[in-house]
């Protein structure tokens, strides 16, 4: 992904590029060996495509169904246009487009309840059934085995000029005209908050959904895109050969698609179209005269396609494009990586500013008991046989900065999950701001602005620093869902300077546009308490935040804490007990499962039975 | 025509399907269950084992060896496809996964069409289980009663597997949690390739006792392959017995469904696992931590 900046400098830069390969395609490509009719399949497969790179490259879902809405989208605008009930080609399109779209809804709903290798069967088993309805209950309309004969071209009369599309590169310029139209799109929704929050579900949809973000309805929206283009491509592959073939709806026609952007490259919106270019140039290649008469494998053209596949499956798993683009980084910005590589400092040095005035946390109108921010009364959890947390009351005020300690299996963290509704309690309350929450779904008590930061690093690890800040910060800014699918991440109000002041925060302004794979540790350490930190909670659970960390850098990230800690509520759970007495004004202790006790630092420190519970049994 | 003769009849047609069906999703749902890996060439194996056994069967006039040469033979292209390349695999995304067996499918089917021809062939049924057997209210080709005889003997040989030997226990104990399996200092990956290779057997053997009952096509392990998914949607992934209640329920749908209106046989088996995905996403034996 190319960093913001360029982005900025150069706005329509890919758009431009896309017109200029779709205007001198027809100049460019006939030389090659390819005829009109083979283009013009290019296009509309590239096209099908873009919908589910979107689905597949960006947001992580692996459909082997897309033939379903392909042949939804491509029937119904045949239908409509052969029954003379709509005379214009377009608007059968777009109409068969939508009943696409409201297909995808309802397979969407039913298919995403599920991940991985369930979604992809699920996907494989709706669309199969699509074809036999096509095939026979309804084919009084679809016409069964035979399809529908007799789709018509487009006409556009338009200021006096008129233009009846016909076949070859008549039907290319109107082909070309809506990719074009497909690229601009999926480019606007790429880049908007929706394209972010989708490659973030890619990377880690649990923590996309602790942030705030309502996971399921991103997924949804992912696979309604996926069904529109396919739904428009099926239209278009009807006006195309004149004629509406049922193979669109056949398992093929899925699985041809996922390998045509495989080969071209998962995640670049121009991969289909790179893969399909490929795919049916090999298919005419292989099956041209030349080679039937040399080496007698026409027949054989699919098996080599398979061949070429696995093997690209296997050594270039980013495609095509991944592999140019690696190679390109090879060649020519070798050095560039070298020096970015040398400038990582051995360890940051944290200057850690106490500004946080900038930067408050909400505060929720109504009726709070007096200061009161948390407040949980007889919380338990049993996992079988096992009672992690039994019977825990605990009260936390506006303001305060509260610790946590306990020795390992205390219970801390299973604690800390139920505050933050990650895991429902098997009894007890919790309250939250005056509001009882239990029994809610973690994105909507970030969104009350509860959240927390992971014992276990739970980052966007293949996205940038910047990027990770900025999901994050949308959680807070957007709510848990909004269907801007056009708005341009640059400039939504208040995001990059929420974004700037977190990174500053914790000390990664450096390191903004690093991706976080290639973090150190400590690095990531701070990002992950950045990454709550810019939800703006008005209560902040830190799971250990100072685990694993050098001295030096804990020195720096209990300094961090302190900073942050003013005009926001915090609970922190750590072993560091000096850092910890150190920071905080209260400390509950933990014991196997149970309040041990609760205190300022000074009595904890004094009370024998907290030293026994760590130390065990120091008085003989 | 609805009779009840009829619907006994495809009853029957059903316990034939259902058991091949339990049969082969049984193979897929041990491989991954235990290796994490979705085959999409299991309908492959399957079209393999028909075809391998095929050709046995044109040299020999066997059914006996038939049989034998099908299974065995999938079983070893099953050890060597998760030697050569399965292998390199495990530590990739599911999707990758997905991807390369999916094109691997590919190579299957169109290596077998350029052997073979895209014309179907057929393996008659052996001659001692030829003819019609009277069931005393209707006649019912006895061929198919064997295989429901057979199928069940497989699945019992399985389940024993399974269930009552070494390899067995490792293989569920690998179900439940294959990283403690891996820590306990047992050789997984040696494992993992005798799973893949009785996973693919239990394909490839339902692929050529099928044969005599639908003829031979290079195509007929992909619809085969759907199936499968939805057995194993419906029954739960992961388990054995999740497997075979599928596919029992599932040959009952299809079939009866089939008496009534063939052309909506497949939208009852989806509106089946609909149901099931509705009530119990998990599927009706799914295990809590295969998620």
């Amino acid at each position: 992904m190319s960093p913001n900046a360029s982005r900025n400098r150069r706005p329509f830069l890919v758009e431009g590029l896309t017109a200029l390969g779709l205007i001198v395609a027809p100049y460019v490509l006939p030389p090659l060996g390819f005829a009109p009719n083979t283009v013009n399949q290019i296009v509309v497969w590239g096209l099908f495509g873009i919908g589910f790179d979107i689905l597949f490259g960006f947001t992580g879902l692996l459909s082997f169904g897309q033939s379903a809405f392909y042949g939804t989208g491509g029937f119904v605008a045949a239908y409509l246009l052969t029954q003379d009930i709509i005379q214009s080609v377009p608007l059968a399109l777009v109409i068969g487009t939508l009943a696409a779209m409201i297909v995808g809804v309802l397979v969407g709903m039913l298919a995403l309840r599920r991940t991985g290798i369930y979604f992809a069967m699920i996907t494989v088993a709706i669309a199969e059934m699509f074809y036999f309805l096509e095939n026979s209950p309804l084919s009084e309309w679809t016409g069964g085995e035979n399809g529908i004969p007799g789709v018509p071209t487009p006409k556009f009369d338009f200021l006096g000029i008129s233009w009846h599309v016909g076949t070859g590169w008549s039907m290319y310029q109107f082909l070309a005209a809506c990719y074009f139209i497909g690229i601009v799109v999926a480019l606007r929704i790429v880049r908007s908050p929706v394209g972010a929050i989708l490659s973030a579900i890619r990377d880690n949809p649990l923590r996309a959904e602790a942030l705030g973000h309502s996971v399921g309805a991103y997924k949804l929206t992912a696979f309604v895109i996926a069904a529109a283009y396919a739904g428009i491509a099926g239209g278009l592959l009807g006006v195309l050969q004149g004629f509406m073939p049922p193979d669109a709806f056949s398992f093929d026609t899925s699985g041809q698609l996922v390998m045509q952007t495989a080969i071209g490259g998962v995640g670049t919106l121009f991969g289909p179209l790179l893969g399909a270019t490929v795919w049916l140039f090999l298919r005419d290649f292989l099956q041209s005269d030349f080679m039937q008469s040399t080496l007698h494998i026409g027949s054989a053209w699919k098996l080599v396609l398979g061949l070429v596949f696995v093997l690209l499956v296997f050594f270039l798993r980013r495609g095509l494009i991944g592999g140019i683009k690696d190679l390109y980084m090879l060649a020519f910005h070798r050095a560039e990586a070298e020096a970015e590589a040398a400038e990582a400092p051995e360890e940051a040095p944290v200057a850690i500013e106490t500004d946080a005035q900038s930067m408050p946390a909400r505060h929720r109108e109504g009726d709070v008991e007096a200061g009161v921010i948390l407040k949980a009364k007889g919380l338990s959890k049993r996992y079988g046989g096992l009672l992690a947390n039994s019977d825990i009351d605990f009260t936390v005020r506006a303001g305060e900065l509260r610790g946590v300690i306990g020795p390992n299996g205390a219970g801390k963290s299973t604690f800390f999950k139920m505050l933050t509704c990650e895991v429902p309690p098997s009894s007890g309350t919790i309250e939250f701001e005056g509001l009882d929450i239990t029994g809610k779904g973690v994105a909507e008590v970030c969104q009350l602005g509860l959240t927390k930061s992971y014992q276990v690093n739970q980052l966007f690890t293949h996205l940038t620093v910047r990027q990770n800040l900025t999901i994050a910060a949308l959680a807070d800014i957007r709510g848990r869902f909004k269907l801007d699918l056009f708005a341009n991440l640059m400039k939504i109000k208040g995001l990059q300077e929420r974004v700037e002041h977190t990174l500053e925060l914790v000390s990664l302004a450096a390191r903004a546009d690093t991706t976080v794979s290639a973090l150190a540790y400590g690095e990531k350490r701070r990002l992950e308490i950045g990454l709550a930190l810019a939800t703006s909670p008005s209560l902040l659970l830190l799971d250990e935040p100072l685990a694993g960390m050098s001295p030096r850098e804990r020195v720096a990230t209990v300094k961090l804490l302190k900073s942050i800690a003013k005009g926001r509520t915090m609970v922190v759970i750590d072993h560091d007990i000096d850092s910890l007495f150190e920071l905080v004004e209260r400390i509950t202790v933990l014991q196997e499962g149970r309040v041990l006790t609760e205190g300022t630092p000074d009595q904890i420190k004094a009370d024998p039975a907290v030293r026994e519970a760590y130390l065990g049994g120091v008085h003989e | 025509m609805f009779t009840w003769a009829n619907l006994v009849s495809q009853m029957f047609n059903g316990l034939v399907l259902g058991a091949l069906l339990a049969l082969i999703s049984s193979g897929l749902t041990i491989i991954y269950g235990t290796l994490g890996v979705l085959n999409l060439a299991h309908g492959a194996m399957f079209m393999m084992g028909g075809y391998a056994g095929f050709l046995a069967f044109e040299y020999t006039h066997s059914y006996v060896v038939a049989v034998v040469a099908g299974a065995v033979f999938v079983m070893i292209v099953g050890v060597i496809m998760e030697r050569v390349i399965i292998r390199h695999f495990y530590g990739r995304p599911n999707e990758d996964q997905l991807l390369v067996t999916f094109g691997l499918s590919i190579v299957f089917v169109e290596l077998v069409r350029l052997g073979f021809g895209s014309l179907s062939h057929s393996v008659p049924p052996p001659s001692w289980a030829g003819g019609v057997t009277p069931l005393g209210f209707m006649l019912y080709p006895t061929y198919r009663l064997v295989v429901v005889g057979i199928v069940a003997v497989a699945l019992l040989v399985l389940y024993i597997i399974l269930y009552r030997t070494r390899i067995g226990m490792i293989v569920r104990a690998g179900i439940e949690d294959s990283l403690m399996v891996d820590s306990l200092g047992i050789n997984v990956f040696r494992v993992f390739m005798v799973v893949f290779g009785i996973g693919a057997m239990a394909a490839g053997f339902a692929g050529i006792v099928n044969a005599p009952v639908v003829s031979l096509t290079p195509e007929v392990g992909e619809m085969i392959l759907v199936q499968t998914f939805v057995v194993v949607v419906i029954g739960g992934v992961g388990s054995f017995p999740g497997a075979i209640l599928g596919g029992l329920i599932a040959g009952q749908i299809l079939s009866i469904t089939s008496m009534i209106n063939p052309g909506y046989a497949y939208v009852m088996l989806f509106a089946a696992m609909t149901i099931v995905l509705l009530v119990r996403p998990r599927g009706l034996m799914g295990l809590r931590s295969r998620d």
